[in-house]
């Protein structure tokens, strides 16, 4: 049994990432999407954090809304996989149940 | 906007029949819409609309029929607490026919 | 006891999670709207309040003073309507200085640490 959590706002505006990853369980997912897709880029006061994070659960970023925003797949935090729509889709196809963390 | 007439005043409502404020409401209101449904208020009737405006008051929503049913046989006694009756004494549905009676909105999970 | 009036179809395990306060935006209204419909399915609801959502559970609040409905009172109606496991986590309150003599409803407290595990028990969350 296993949640994908997906985080759709900044952590530098919203408090929603935070309040998730203390709250996931070994074996659920994360995927950042829209404006959470920053705290996937390395170097920022969440690399650390999503580090560790990562050791727990799987952690995806949304490839689209990273690269509208200027980033590379390259800048992306250790552990992070990009996913596409097609991705998205699969990746809520093979969890249990969706937990968006509006 | 609709509205209905009572002892002279007019009362706006919404197009399904219900107040628009609830605190427009007065008894009068009641027998204005039962008069509107060819239907005429007994005892037993008031007793439903009572119900209903206390109900209100104490927990701000309109019950569903579940709700209502079990919540009468509770005060009235078991014989009451069936849908049976409720319907018998407001054939358009106990929620909505006597929730509108009453001045409250149409009530939530009702369709 | 709970089963006695389902007569068939699927009954889903559903958890309604509330973070948010009342009043300022729409959500927690909606939601309790929403606990209210779906209770009319016979499904097994849970409700689970964390971060601010714990404020939608607050003793006394008078939102009457800005001439909005007080729709806190409806909470105390989710019993008869079977809906009657509503979960609070003990840190969101902590955090906000509050405890359970401060809310309006009885509540089954669960730890930060126990809340993925509670939803892991759930087929369908709806975030609010």
């Amino acid at each position: 049994m296993s949640t994908l959590n997906i985080v759709n706002k900044s952590p530098f505006e919203k408090r929603s990432l935070d309040q998730c990853i203390t709250r996931t369980s070994s074996g659920d997912a994360l995927l950042l999407i829209e404006d959470a897709v920053v705290a996937a880029v390395s170097g920022t006061a969440y690399d650390a954090p999503l580090t560790e994070a990562g050791q727990n659960m799987k952690l995806y970023v949304l490839e689209g809304d990273l690269a509208a925003r200027g980033f590379a797949d390259s800048e992306m935090v250790n552990g992070f996989t990009p996913v596409d729509y097609k991705g998205f889709v699969a990746l809520v196809a093979e969890h249990d149940r969706v937990h968006s963390w509006l | 906007m609709s509205s209905i007439e009572v002892d002279g005043k007019t009362l706006a409502t919404d197009e399904e029949g219900y107040l628009e404020n609830l605190s427009d409401w007065e008894p009068g209101v009641a027998t204005v819409m039962a008069e509107i449904d060819d239907c005429e208020l007994t005892d037993n009737h008031w007793e439903v609309i009572n119900f209903l405006r206390e109900y209100y008051e104490e927990y701000q929503i309109a019950p569903a029929v579940r709700v209502l049913t079990k919540a009468i046989g509770k005060k009235l006694g078991k014989e009451y607490g069936n849908g049976k009756y409720l319907y018998e004494l407001y054939p358009y549905g106990p929620a909505k026919q006597a929730c509108k009676y009453a001045g409250l909105p149409k009530p939530t999970g009702c369709v | 006891m709970e089963d006695e009036e389902y007569a068939g179809g699927v009954q889903k395990k559903f958890i309604y999670i509330n973070r948010r306060a009342p009043h300022g935006t729409v959500y927690a209204h909606e939601a309790l709207e929403t606990v209210l419909i779906g209770a009319a399915f016979d499904q097994d609801v849970s409700m689970l309040f964390i971060d601010d959502g714990v404020y939608q559970l607050k003793k006394e609040q008078r939102p009457d003073s800005l001439e909005m409905k007080n729709f806190s009172k409806a909470f105390k109606a989710l019993e008869m309507y079977d809906v009657e496991k509503l979960f609070v986590e003990t840190e969101s309150l902590q955090e906000r200085g509050l405890n359970e003599s401060d809310l309006l409803v009885d509540v089954e407290l669960v730890a930060r640490a126990k809340v993925a595990e509670l939803i892991d028990q759930q087929d369908v969350v709806l975030s609010f």
